[in-house]
């Protein structure tokens, strides 16, 4: 009897909160399916039945193929640097230094920054005719005239990722840093006494107890830049020659630019699709994690 | 237990008394414009202060966003049924928005004296099918700037008549080593590249749709885009220009940095005038150049104009604020960075003072604006050209088979 109230209370307490999801989220994703076999355009008709003609158009077209390219070069490359330089950074602010704490709040900083900010400094960084980095390397003398680092297919996607990475590592130099405090003392001084060296108390000793967190920190990180839109849009908006139009960027010209909400509908489903499968895998991967950390 | 009642009397006042001045029939327009090129933001805002002064009734929110942002941003505004009631609008737009319905029709609203004051040609701005959609506004093409000095310099006695002689005076320029890269285009993957393109296209005769169909794959449209990449390949121009936009260029300008750079009429005077430029009396503008044998100038069509949208609740009060926006006495009063669409105004010495090289230049430009194509696709067409143009730029693909494809991926 008090079972059932209990389990009653509880749905009554979440039902709120579950309408407002509905409402939000739920909705808007089933119209967003039901568009997606439609012809809509973004203003007016409300589009013919045309099946899966969007998919098939979009799988077979170069343009989806390019994106998810440079989508997934994005993401890995980007997420894969930041996971290193995080970790290397957490590692040296759990040292005992002065100025440890000055270095740690700066550590917020490029995070705490709005992306379009970021994006916009960057933009200044890289400016071919007055930018810090042109002066930079060429006053060092490993340039002998300004380049136009955005400008340039080969260069303007790494442009792209050290701007991600330098806001986005932070964030996980911040959960490594948490999930540092809670190695246990006596085990990190334990190994010292038996002898193992620097690197051999990183890998068998600390990162264990890492997994957990720096999986959270990997499903976050990969999720939000598949997803990848403003940095870009703001620095290059796609180009030079659509070199780094990633899926966001095609949905957001197939769906606004171009008024095609139908396709548009399709292509944004997929992405979440990808991102749905990318999210199911690592959820996979840190339950494991955590099994055999406890 | 008196004193909380008077508390809460008073405060029940204070919140009439602050409530009060809303109470009256006040309608509030929200207008969008762009922050970019021609009308400054502190030029729109004053003269919307003057209409404020002039109707305290209606109160205009204005708003401001790239011109990268201007299109979709009044699109998405209208498919969310709410919004703006005055939109800009670019000449390119017109046959989407009236497709789509995002305009009003306001033919009926303009009157034979607006008909017959405003130059023929700012007309096309506004008109699709016959009908019109807004008041042109700013009237404007992109003109050739050039740096006197650095001319002077390199013993050049005037400036280009055709794109040829525009690079025979650039390597001399270049040879005398004056400038490396003497000029500047805004070549970024963007809209002011096809402007930039158009130009060119106008110059060699080409055409951009022959009966709906693309047709810049060839003729003029082949030789606007070669005379790019040549120019681009020979180091004539500065290779920066791919990723440069109108400011862009303008800074590169200002900084003397380029001897010869394409532009929109409001570069003339931030460049020749302003504070932070270091070219200042030192600029000349002519009309964009021709190709011999078949233009003696070029201009791209560049005019932007005023609309009320379908979604707005106070039509009336919209187009009165648009037509004070355009008035001539406005535009007269703020033709420094935009000139007006206002056949007069142009024999108007309050107006010619100062800027009589522009002006002189714009006579022929504004006659000679060449339309980008009218259609609905437009916004498509536009994408897979841009693409081509930085394909043929980056060497990806040759002129010819950038422009086929891009004419495959136009959606025409």
């Amino acid at each position: 009897m008090s079972g059932t109230w209990m389990t009653t209370r509880a749905w009554l307490l979440m039902l709120p909160l579950l309408i407002i999801m509905l409402a939000v989220i739920g909705w808007p994703m089933i119209d967003t399916v039901r568009l997606s076999f439609t012809d809509a355009k973004l203003v007016g008709a409300a589009g013919n039945f045309v099946g899966f003609d969007n998919y098939l158009k979009m799988l077979g077209s170069s343009n989806f193929q390019r994106a998810l390219w440079a989508t997934t070069w994005f993401a890995v490359v980007s997420v894969t640097a930041e996971m290193v330089i995080g970790v290397l950074a957490a590692l040296l602010l759990n040292q005992q230094f002065y100025g440890r704490t000055v270095l740690r709040a700066l550590l917020i900083l490029p995070w705490a920054l709005p992306t379009v900010v970021n994006a916009t400094l960057w933009r200044l960084i890289y400016n071919p005719e007055y930018g810090a980095l042109n002066a930079v390397l060429t006053q060092i003398g490993l340039l002998d005239s300004y380049r136009s680092w955005l400008g340039e297919p080969g260069t303007a996607m790494t442009a792209l990722i050290i701007a991600d990475c330098w806001k986005n590592f932070p964030l996980v130099a911040l959960i490594t840093l948490a999930a540092l405090q809670a190695v246990p003392r006596d085990i990190t001084s334990a190994s010292l006494v038996d002898g193992a060296g620097s690197f051999a108390r990183f890998r068998f000793v600390i990162l264990p107890y890492l997994a957990g967190p720096l999986m959270v920190a990997l499903v976050l990180r990969t999720i939000e830049a598949f997803k990848v839109f403003d940095i870009i849009w703001v620095m290059t908006r796609g180009g030079p020659a659509n070199s780094t139009r990633t899926l966001s960027i095609l949905v957001y010209q197939e769906a606004f630019s171009f008024q095609r909400a139908g396709s548009g509908a399709s292509l944004a489903l997929v992405v979440t699709l990808i991102v749905t499968v990318l999210a199911i895998g690592y959820g996979m991967l840190v339950r494991r994690a955590a099994g055999s950390a406890a | 237990m008196l004193k909380s009642i008077k508390k809460s009397l008073l405060g029940a006042a204070l919140i009439a008394a602050v409530s009060a001045p809303h109470a009256f029939a006040e309608t509030t327009l929200n207008a969008l414009f762009m922050a970019q090129a021609a009308y400054s933001e502190a030029d729109v805002r004053a003269m919307t202060d003057a209409f404020s002064k002039a109707n305290p009734d209606v109160k205009v929110n204005l708003e401001f966003v790239p011109y990268e942002g201007l299109h979709d941003k009044a699109v998405l505004a209208q498919g969310s049924g709410s919004g703006y009631d005055v939109v800009l609008f670019d000449v390119i737009w017109p046959a989407e928005y009236a497709t789509n319905n995002v305009l009003v029709d306001v033919s009926s609203r303009i009157t034979d004296d607006m008909k017959k004051g405003v130059l023929p040609g700012a007309w096309t701005t506004v008109n699709y099918d016959g009908k019109s959609y807004g008041m042109p506004w700013i009237l404007d093409t992109k003109y050739l700037f050039y740096n006197k000095e650095i001319l002077e310099k390199a013993g050049i006695k005037a400036p280009p008549k055709t794109w040829a002689e525009l690079n025979d005076q650039a390597k001399i320029i270049k040879d005398k080593g004056l400038l490396a890269t003497p000029i500047a285009w805004s070549w970024s993957q963007a809209e002011a590249a096809i402007c930039d393109y158009t130009t060119l296209v106008s110059a060699y005769g080409g055409e951009f749709l022959k009966d709906g169909k693309p047709a810049f794959t060839e003729g003029g449209g082949l030789d606007a885009l070669k005379y790019m990449v040549d120019s681009y390949k020979s180091g004539l121009t500065n290779p920066n220009s791919k990723e440069f936009l109108e400011e862009d260029v303008r800074n590169v300008f200002q900084n003397g940095e380029a001897a010869f750079a394409l532009n929109w009429t409001y570069m003339y005077n931030m460049a020749n005038g302003g504070k932070d430029s270091k070219v200042a009396g030192k600029v000349g503008v002519v009309p964009a150049p021709g190709v011999e044998g078949k233009s003696t100038v070029s201009a791209v069509n560049g005019s932007m104009g005023l609309g009320v949208t379908t979604t707005s609740k106070h039509p009336d009060e919209a187009w009165k604020y648009i037509v004070h926006m355009t008035s001539q006495e406005t535009q007269n009063a703020y033709a420094k960075l935009s000139l007006p669409i206002w056949a007069s105004s142009y024999e108007d010495a309050a107006v010619t003072a100062g800027q009589e090289e522009l002006i002189a230049a714009a006579k022929l430009g504004l006659a000679a604006m060449y339309p980008r194509p009218t259609t609905a696709k437009y916004q498509e067409l536009s994408t897979a050209l841009q693409q081509a143009i930085q394909e043929a730029l980056l060497d990806q693909a040759s002129p010819e088979d950038a422009l086929k494809s891009a004419a495959e991926n136009s959606g025409l």
